[in-house]
């Protein structure tokens, strides 16, 4: 093969020297792509064409040779930089595969069911921002009067925030009575947390269940972003307030727990700092922006209006979400 | 019968000579010149390693043949501090990040052969092999 490539270029370099026309370096540019291909190094490159040279005008002066050697020994390093370069390739696309089969694996782990409740829509949209999704919604539910939805953030995202979720799945899955008061929810999640987490791993989460026989809706908040209350008669948004520390800071917290009384057409909007910080370029989005979205799709269905929203705000920001983005609203049409 | 020469590396002028020592014998087994080139690299890595990381050493160069075949081995030795996470050293991109260094995976894929024995606190042997084509 070495003899081949050799033939090769000599041809070239012969046709080059007696023409030098565009056609020449452009047949010289397509041979080095077949080289590259070949995984021939730069050295190996120079040293061909030095060999090439040696035949073609042998009387060359003995300083034109040793200058090559002097070449050859520079571009091995070249060549290793190259041959570096393409493995970290090869791993990088290895690594791309890895990743989105977890993310794959991390869909099926954290899937959750939407409750089905009369008088009950619910939208919901959860985006990450990267291969996986650091914000967690988990609904839980007896079908009939109750519904509730626990939605999580941890602070950062990829990867480590993913794993994370999987430790609130679990925690979740541990509390099947959807009576469970929003507070002792969050009180469980975070002993689990605080016992399994790094302190430099933060999680806030927010808590919310639905009573269809009292029409309440009771919350908790775990340092979270606060949810918005959208009141239909008074036609205005007021943000559900509660204290609580993020999970996984002390051991015994005990979190507030706070309820409204819905009415038909009012809805609860809960989310995560992706929707409420998303930002441009040029900075962060007004906030008022979201409520206005929001306040204009009102009388749509829950899911419709969760989708118009996120479909603006990705507008807004390009197309580049730089946070995972979570929205969910319980709307009460009856 | 193997020959074998020597070059104690204790200064960064060492590293040089243990080039050339490398280079002379690499053309006299037979070696072409990007492979010489090659190899000299290779030694010009590992006596730099020596030099910086364990302060002194020897590199040693071995003519081998078998079965109708000629080469080389580059041997560097140590006592220095030894490797700790071996694997992380003959990560590409590992030694590269700082100064464009060949670093260990360059050794590798210089030389045909490559073997590694290290101990925390007692040393490093590295063996490298080519092999004319």
């Amino acid at each position: 093969m070495p003899q081949e490539i050799e033939k090769q270029y000599k041809e070239i370099l012969k046709q080059y020297l007696m023409k030098q026309t565009e056609r020449n370096l452009y047949e010289g540019q397509n041979f080095s792509r077949q080289l590259i291909k070949k995984n021939i190094a730069p050295d190996e490159v120079i040293s061909i064409h030095k060999a090439t040279l040696e035949e073609m005008f042998p009387e060359l002066p003995m300083n034109v040779w040793n200058s090559f050697d002097l070449l050859i020994e520079m571009m091995i390093r070249y060549g290793l930089a190259h041959a570096e370069h393409q493995s970290l390739l090869q791993q990088q696309e290895e690594m791309k595969v890895e990743m989105d089969l977890a993310a794959k694996v991390q869909r099926t782990l954290l899937k959750t069911t939407r409750p089905k409740i009369n008088g009950l829509e619910i939208g919901l949209v959860s985006v990450p921002a990267r291969k996986m999704n650091g914000d967690y919604i988990y609904f839980l539910s007896d079908n009939l009067n109750n519904a509730g939805v626990a939605v999580a953030d941890v602070i950062g995202k990829g990867i480590p925030a993913a794993l994370c979720m999987s430790m609130i799945k679990y925690g979740m899955d541990s509390l099947q009575d959807v009576a469970t008061d929003p507070k002792k929810v969050l009180d469980v999640i975070n002993r689990i947390v605080e016992k399994s987490v790094n302190d430099d791993m933060f999680i806030s989460m927010f808590y919310g269940r639905y009573n269809v026989e009292n029409s309440l809706f009771t919350y908790a908040t775990a340092g979270h972003e606060p949810a918005l209350f959208y009141n239909a008669q008074n036609d205005e948004f007021t943000e559900l307030h509660a204290k609580g520390l993020l999970l996984g800071v002390v051991a015994n917290v005990s979190y507030e727990q706070h309820a409204v009384t819905m009415e038909a057409g009012d809805f609860v909007v809960m989310m995560t700092d992706g929707v409420t910080e998303c930002r441009t370029d040029e900075g962060f989005i007004d906030p008022k922006i979201v409520i206005t979205l929001i306040h204009s799709m009102r009388h749509e269905p829950a899911q419709t209006i969760v989708d118009s929203v996120f479909k603006e705000l990705e507008k807004m920001q390009n197309f580049e979400l730089r946070d995972d983005f979570t929205l969910v609203i319980f709307k009460k049409t009856s | 019968m193997s020959y074998r020469s020597s070059v104690e590396i204790l200064t960064e002028w060492d590293i040089v000579a243990a080039r050339q020592l490398g280079r002379n014998e690499a053309k006299e087994v037979g070696f072409g010149t990007v492979d010489q080139a090659r190899i000299t690299t290779a030694i010009s890595e590992l006596a730099r390693n020596i030099y910086l990381y364990a302060g002194k050493g020897k590199i040693e160069i071995e003519r081998i043949s078998e079965g109708g075949k000629y080469g080389i081995t580059i041997i560097a030795s140590d006592e220095g501090p030894g490797i700790p996470d071996v694997r992380k050293v003959m990560e590409d991109g590992f030694s590269t990040s700082g100064g464009l260094g060949a670093g260990m995976p360059g050794v590798k894929r210089l030389m045909d052969t490559f073997k590694i024995d290290t101990v925390v606190g007692e040393g490093t042997v590295i063996k490298a092999t080519k092999w004319i084509r």
